[in-house]
């Protein structure tokens, strides 16, 4: 499974990651070579093998639906890049 | 007076509680030696002096009415990964540019809790994406390690946890809070001549860290002794309700386990972990490792772990895919650094372009291509399986041994951009150290002897999940015999 520069374009697309297009052939290369590497999983045999999602055993813990936090508007916007008025200020995202 | 920073981090606490000198000398102390180190070591990113002579008085005033927690008035420092309130926390990263949470982590919290200051904020591997801490936005940090009679190359001090671990082997804080990915602990411990330990998953909360691979990350401190490490690990773990995955248990008393006997315990020398090429420094100090635990009174058996040389490649699966998820929140919207761009894709596209660094750019993308529609099953779900068979590997051979020995890394440190060009190279690194982060087990690295250059080797205990009063036996029983008191010569 060889990757190739448009397979790195769609990866980075996905990953909302601008690269320069003279970057991609080199991009490319370094994703071959650690893919290839990574090839060498297919000597193991999982067959009837669970995939494991956690390192811990346990049930995830339930809590009472109450609310224990809030009030914050000014906590929530103090890294804000922008923000007015107590809104977040974001680019036109609706045409 | 003697040198204050000179200190570990037990005498400290014993010498504040005896009032042989103060919080704020012995916090001033260790400002002046960062004053003076950090333009060459480039350990700290951040020097919270104001804060740590407020926090030393505050203290002061607690051991003169002899009150006071567990590490009344002991100076840390904190990596960059752990959320200080109010205090940058970048994850020396450029796209969290001045960020300053609004809350505290859990695990500085309970550091806090039981009287610690805070010497400042510790540089380390962007988003704790590194071996080397080469791919910091505020710059490599070098080792105060040199080779003898060399070239005075800087050295890496290891990564992630690079600051953590060049400060402590600097004495500019009596001990570091760190974390562990892959072998972002160990493997800066073992380079630098320190003692560090990732504990069980879900020992240390990771409310507040900066999240890289949520599945394997994990809190534990960077430390000048084994003592030293079992007393920061019993005061940074907790249960916590605000990390789901954060274990319910009460916290043992591991610094009763430090120097405890090892006589009759079973250790198993994985037999895989002879790779190629290893050096016969490294074989050596191995061997050394076993003959001092059997001369202790333990016995050493040989052991196989067949699925050894597949832990790293699952991990460069596992890791980047969570990477890809984890680091999704970075859209320049709602904090961190943004970007202007023509169009909304273009700012998100603009903004992580430009504010993450090479190697994150590299792993998200690989992320996000393991996860992509027609891989996912041959990359991400096939290297969760055989996630499950190392696992599997380990738990049996844990049927029979208390405890496993080897090396922490493959070599001794090396210099700063030596082995940067090729990422996979890099990779080999954590070949040892990332078995532990994949079943979830703990791991601590002891420094055990000096090779031919000089520079520090450390050996690596692994024990069974929730036995870090193993890792602590062990690891006390390697130090004593190993009687590793080498420092650094000042050369800053």
């Amino acid at each position: 499974m060889s990757v190739t520069p448009d397979d790195v374009r769609k990866a980075a697309r996905l990953s909302r990651i601008k690269i320069d297009e003279d970057r991609l052939d080199h991009m490319t290369g370094e994703l071959n070579g650690i893919l290839e590497w990574i090839e060498q999983l297919n000597e193991v045999d999982v067959d009837g093998v669970e995939a494991m999602t956690t390192p811990v055993e346990m049930s995830l813990p339930m809590r009472a639906d109450t609310v224990t936090d809030g009030d914050k508007q000014s906590d929530v916007l103090a890294n804000a890049p922008r923000s007015d008025d107590g809104f977040f200020v974001v680019p036109k995202s609706v045409e | 007076m003697t040198d204050l920073t000179k200190l570990t981090l037990d005498a400290a606490l014993k010498g504040l509680k005896n009032k042989s000198f103060s919080s704020r000398e012995i916090t001033q102390a260790h400002l002046d030696a960062i004053d003076a180190a950090n333009p060459q070591l480039n350990a700290y990113t951040l020097v919270t002096a104001d804060k740590a002579l407020a926090m030393a008085d505050t203290s002061d005033a607690k051991l003169a009415k002899g009150e006071g927690g567990a590490l009344e008035g002991a100076p840390l420092g904190i990596k960059d990964l752990f959320s200080t309130k109010d205090v940058r926390t970048a994850a020396c990263s450029n796209i969290l540019g001045e960020f300053a949470p609004p809350y505290e982590s859990t695990v500085t919290q309970n550091l806090w809790d039981a009287g610690a200051v805070m010497l400042g904020k510790l540089n380390m591997d962007e988003f704790a994406m590194g071996s080397s801490n080469e791919t910091s936005a505020y710059g490599p940090v070098a080792s105060p390690w040199r080779r003898a009679g060399g070239d005075n190359a800087k050295l890496t001090p290891g990564g992630s946890s690079g600051g953590s671990a060049s400060a402590v082997a600097a004495d500019l804080c009596l001990a570091a809070t760190a974390s562990d990915t892959g072998g972002s602990i160990r493997q800066p411990a073992a380079f630098t001549g320190t003692v560090g330990i990732k504990p069980t998953y879900g020992r240390a909360s990771r409310y507040g860290m900066v999240a890289f691979a949520s599945s394997l990350d994990q809190a534990g401190p960077l430390a000048k002794s084994v003592t030293d490490a079992a007393i920061m690990l019993e005061n940074m773990c907790s249960a916590d309700d605000k990390d789901s995955t954060c274990l319910k248990l009460d916290i043992p008393k591991w610094t009763d386990s430090v120097g405890a006997s090892v006589k009759g315990m079973k250790i198993g020398v994985p037999k895989e972990y002879r790779v190629d090429g290893m050096p016969a420094e490294i074989d050596k100090v191995w061997q050394d490792g076993c003959d001092w635990l059997k001369a202790a009174g333990a016995e050493i058996v040989e052991v196989s772990l067949p699925r050894t040389k597949y832990a790293l490649p699952a991990y460069y699966i596992v890791a980047p895919a969570e990477a890809s998820s984890n680091l999704a929140r970075y859209d320049g919207m709602r904090f961190g650094d943004r970007k202007d761009g023509a169009n909304l894709t273009d700012v998100y596209e603009t903004t992580r372009g430009e504010g993450f660094g090479a190697e994150v750019r590299r792993r998200l993308i690989i992320g996000a291509y393991v996860l992509s529609a027609g891989y996912y099953d041959a990359y991400y779900l096939r290297a969760q399986k055989v996630r499950t068979r190392i696992l599997k590997d380990l738990q049996a051979v844990f049927q029979d041994v208390d405890a496993l020995l080897t090396p922490t890394t493959p070599s001794a440190a090396f210099a700063l951009g030596e082995n940067s060009a090729d990422p996979v190279s890099m990779y080999l690194n954590d070949v040892f150290t990332v078995t532990a982060n994949l079943a979830g087990i703990p791991g601590i690295s002891v420094p055990a002897a000096l090779d031919a250059q000089g520079l520090p080797l450390g050996l690596q205990v692994l024990a069974p999940a929730l036995d870090e009063a193993t890792c602590f036996k062990v690891a006390s029983a390697l130090e004593d015999a190993a009687s590793f008191t080498a420092k650094a010569d000042r050369w800053w």
